[in-house]
């Protein structure tokens, strides 16, 4: 088959990060070429940059084997290359037609619009894509399913011939999954090459012809997608140090527990869920997205309401209706969306450290104490290793990682040593997370409970001394720590629907 | 094919009309149930002097709306206009009654000065990324500056230039049919509101205007130069202005500089209680309107109840805040 693209020792580096190093990948005609990696890995990124979003730094791509320069959307898309964005980009307030020949409608003189041409035209994609939507509605009225078949026309209208498809099941369900590759294959046997962004493995055996992977920046290898196992595939993702590096579970059972959660139920999000954490000890929560993990601890910390249990801290049963209950009872929570719920972003690192403790640098007079403010940010700062020219930098302008660490310190101060963590890694680069594994590693060494929760399996098991795994609000089991345990394990905990359920092992 | 044209031109129209529909439908049922209400009142109300009174005093104020409307589906707010009109009313005078030049000349002046200001918010908000409410901010003020050192702070009168009342007061349709006798300033209004409603929905620009307000990122990303087509809707809002600012020059016969403050805040009203969306990607000109009809009606309906004017502002904010919880609670129903 024909080559359609190819890209060759792709460089690409944003301030402080390496993002691409020497990056190679290519694209046959009517091929599906699905792109894997963890989160950081950068698939994202070099796919902007054949879209034309980034320029690169070093390398050479090649269209139909002639060299090309994408240096802006326009400029790809006059090239025949389409992306479909992971974050829709719709005109949510223009019917579908509209959307589809933005900044191309059909005009007559006087620049007025042709309307009748304009969804004339969209209807023909749309039946050539066996598609049944009318193009005249509106767009915010279609399913997110509907929106993005709106978004492949909007793609083919550029007569692509490279669709790019960033993480394009990630709001569908199943049965939209399946229309989407109908589509996907149709598209398939007309020659267009597709490069398939995805996270889930089964979505891969079904739709991909070749897998490459990347993993911190770097091309790891591409293999054939139908005799390649999965596991071969995530061992490639995950890479070698993870395996190879035993976690060193510490001995925690003698230990004080420090958290005790009884039959926790709210409707249908959480239903009878009991667990322990004792202190120095890191319990993982997996599960799928939806399994109820965030719920649970929502609930536990007093965002939510709960219809039902018992939350004991050292031994003591507390009344937690509010968030400032859990916290009283020392309990502080790290939301996975740090820039809506964990920070001030605006304000610098020293308020951001202080904000939870203020009454402590509050005078009689209601005078903030700067001097002392200052002092405690200064001693997280050198004690976390936040790396921030000064504690009067503004929180905006820190890596992910390094927000992390603000967060942290702030619920510390706060003598919190029940911690939750939400996600602790989303959005922050391959390096600094093994920095946040250190330090979840630190606080529980120091003898604080700690509870990671995280979609990523390579990372529970990573962390956790302990792994709790849910399953549609019910914990179907709770699995020791470190080599034991594999991730198939896990996997089956995390699918077993209600029917097979029984509660596995002791919950304690 | 017959069909799809139909099925197109329904839809056409369905943006004219669509689109907020609710909100609209509640402002035209206030309007109704205001007139109504008024008229049994006092009897006073619903004569037809009154009534053009109404129109006459609603066609400003519609004009300025009609304006701010454009800018407003952008997702930007406009807050000179008040000004605006003001400064384009005191060239206009600087032309015709300074220079004595010819009428046209001072019409063209008018909505020229207007535009040109227009495109300079433009280019603020577009080129220098200043957000909407600063830029214009800061073009009110510059603008009623500007107004008072041009005219050494004095009204200038269009006494020598014959006919200029009659851009306002004139009546057209009175000499036409004698029993209408609409005043040009309403006409003028209309045919604004009608044109505007073209562009907005037959236009490249119209559909550019809806698209930046509903996601800007997504059109940018479509290839579509946004900041060229952002600054050509305020520059087409500016030469509105500059229409309106004829009107109350005309209504005037005179240019006051010291005029113009407040205006702004009634036009955005108008269009808010017309159920324009603030944060943009929809509204119509239809809606804008009725707005302004209804604080028209109010105003004019409470004086005929001989209600202190102070109540007269009280209720318009109370109709202000009424009109976009209506909207917020039909929102989030849906």
């Amino acid at each position: 088959m024909k080559m359609l693209v190819e890209m060759r020792g792709i460089e690409k580096r944003f301030p402080g990060v390496h993002a691409l190093k020497d990056v190679r990948f290519d694209l046959r005609e009517g091929e599906v070429h699905a792109l894997m990696g963890e989160n950081g890995a950068g698939k994202s990124t070099l796919m902007k940059i054949l879209s034309g979003n980034y320029r690169r730094d070093g390398g050479e791509i090649l269209f139909d084997g002639e060299p090309v320069d994408p240096d802006s959307p326009r400029a790809a898309t006059d090239l025949g290359i389409g992306i479909i964005h992971q974050e829709l980009s719709l005109m949510n307030d223009l019917t579908a037609a509209q959307n589809v020949f933005i900044g191309r409608e059909p005009r007559k003189s006087f620049g007025r619009l042709d309307e009748p041409a304009l969804n004339a035209k969209t209807a023909g994609i749309f039946r050539s894509m066996n598609l049944k939507l009318d193009p005249k509605a509106q767009v915010d009225t279609l399913t997110i399913a509907k929106q993005q078949m709106v978004e492949i026309a909007k793609a083919l209208s550029y007569k692509s011939r490279v669709l790019i498809m960033d993480e394009p099941t990630a709001a569908l369900n199943d049965a939209e999954i399946a229309e989407l590759f109908v589509i996907i294959r149709k598209l398939r046997s007309e020659g267009v090459g597709i490069i398939y962004i995805s996270h889930k493995m089964d979505e891969i055996k079904r739709i991909a012809d070749r897998v490459t992977v990347m993993r911190d920046g770097e091309y790891v290898d591409t293999v054939d997608a139908a005799t390649t196992p999965l596991s071969r595939i995530i061992s490639m993702m995950v890479g070698r140090e993870v395996s190879e590096k035993p976690l060193d579970v510490p001995d925690t059972a003698n230990n004080e527990i420090a958290l005790e959660v009884r039959n926790l139920s709210r409707g249908r999000e959480i239903r009878d869920v009991s667990f322990t954490v004792r202190k120095g000890e890191i319990v993982g929560f997996a599960g799928l997205m939806g399994a109820g993990r965030t719920e649970v601890a929502r609930a536990v910390f007093g965002a939510d309401p709960r219809d039902d249990g018992e939350i004991l801290v050292h031994g003591k049963s507390v009344s937690i209706h509010s968030p400032s209950d859990a916290v009283r009872a020392g309990i502080g929570y790290l939301s996975e969306d740090r820039k809506r719920f964990g920070l001030a972003t605006g304000m610098d690192v020293r308020a951001n450290i202080a904000l939870a403790s203020l009454d402590r640098f509050t005078s009689k007079a209601g005078v903030l104490d700067e001097r002392g403010m200052r002092e405690t940010a200064q001693k997280y700062i050198g004690q976390l290793g936040i790396r921030t020219p000064s504690d009067r930098q503004e929180v905006r302008l820190l890596s992910g990682g390094n927000q992390q660490k603000v967060v942290v310190a702030k619920w510390l101060l706060r003598d919190c040593d029940i911690l939750f963590f939400d996600e602790p890694t989303r959005g922050i680069d391959v390096g600094a997370k093994s920095e946040i594994y250190k330090l979840l590693e630190e606080l529980a060494a120091q003898g604080r409970a700690i509870v990671v929760i995280s979609s990523e399996l390579p990372e529970v098991m990573r962390l956790s001394h302990r792994i709790a795994v849910m399953c549609e609000g019910r914990l179907t089991g709770i699995l020791p720590g470190g080599a034991e345990t594999t991730q198939e394990q896990i996997m089956e905990l995390a699918t077993q629907r209600e029917a097979a359920m029984a509660p596995v092992g002791e919950v304690a | 094919m017959t069909q799809t044209m139909d099925a197109a031109q329904t839809g056409g129209k369905k943006r004219l009309i669509g689109g907020g529909a609710q909100q609209r439908l509640l402002a035209f049922a206030s309007l109704i149930v205001l007139l109504i209400g008024f008229s049994i009142a006092s009897p006073n109300f619903m004569q037809t002097s009154n009534m053009i009174a109404i129109l006459q005093a609603t066609s400003v104020n519609g004009v300025l709306a009609v304006a701010a409307t454009l800018v407003i589906i952008t997702g930007g707010i406009d807050l000179s206009v008040g000004t605006m009109m003001t400064f384009t009313a005191v060239m206009t005078g600087v032309v015709l009654t300074y220079l004595g030049m010819p009428l046209p000349v001072g019409v063209v002046t008018a909505i020229a000065t207007g535009a040109f200001c227009g495109l300079c918010s433009g280019t603020f908000v577009a080129k220098m990324k200043i957000p909407p409410f600063i830029a214009t901010l800061g073009m009110m003020l510059i603008l009623k500056g500007l107004s008072l050192v041009i005219s050494g702070t004095r009204p200038i009168y269009f006494n020598d230039t014959p006919g200029f009342d009659l851009i306002s007061r004139g009546s057209l349709i009175g000499e036409i049919i004698p029993a209408v006798p609409i005043p040009n300033g309403v006409l003028i209004l209309f045919i604004v509101a009608i044109v505007a409603s073209y562009i907005l929905s037959n236009t490249v620009l119209g559909r550019y205007t809806f698209a930046l307000g509903s996601n800007e990122e997504a059109v940018r990303l479509s290839g579509v130069n946004t900041d060229r087509w952002k600054m050509a809707v305020y520059a087409l809002a500016g030469g509105i202005v500059g229409i309106g600012g004829l009107l109350i020059a005309s209504r005037l016969n005179s240019a006051q500089p010291a005029l113009g403050l407040g205006y702004e805040l009634e036009a955005i009203a108008a269009v808010v209680i017309g159920g324009t969306s603030l944060s943009g990607g929809r509204g119509t000109i239809l809606g804008t309107l009725i707005g302004a009809l209804i604080m028209a009606v109010l105003t004019n309906g409470l004086r005929v109840l001989t209600v202190a004017q102070e109540w007269q502002t009280v209720v318009t904010g109370v109709i202000i805040i009424l009109a976009v919880y209506a909207d917020m609670l039909r929102r989030k129903k849906v």
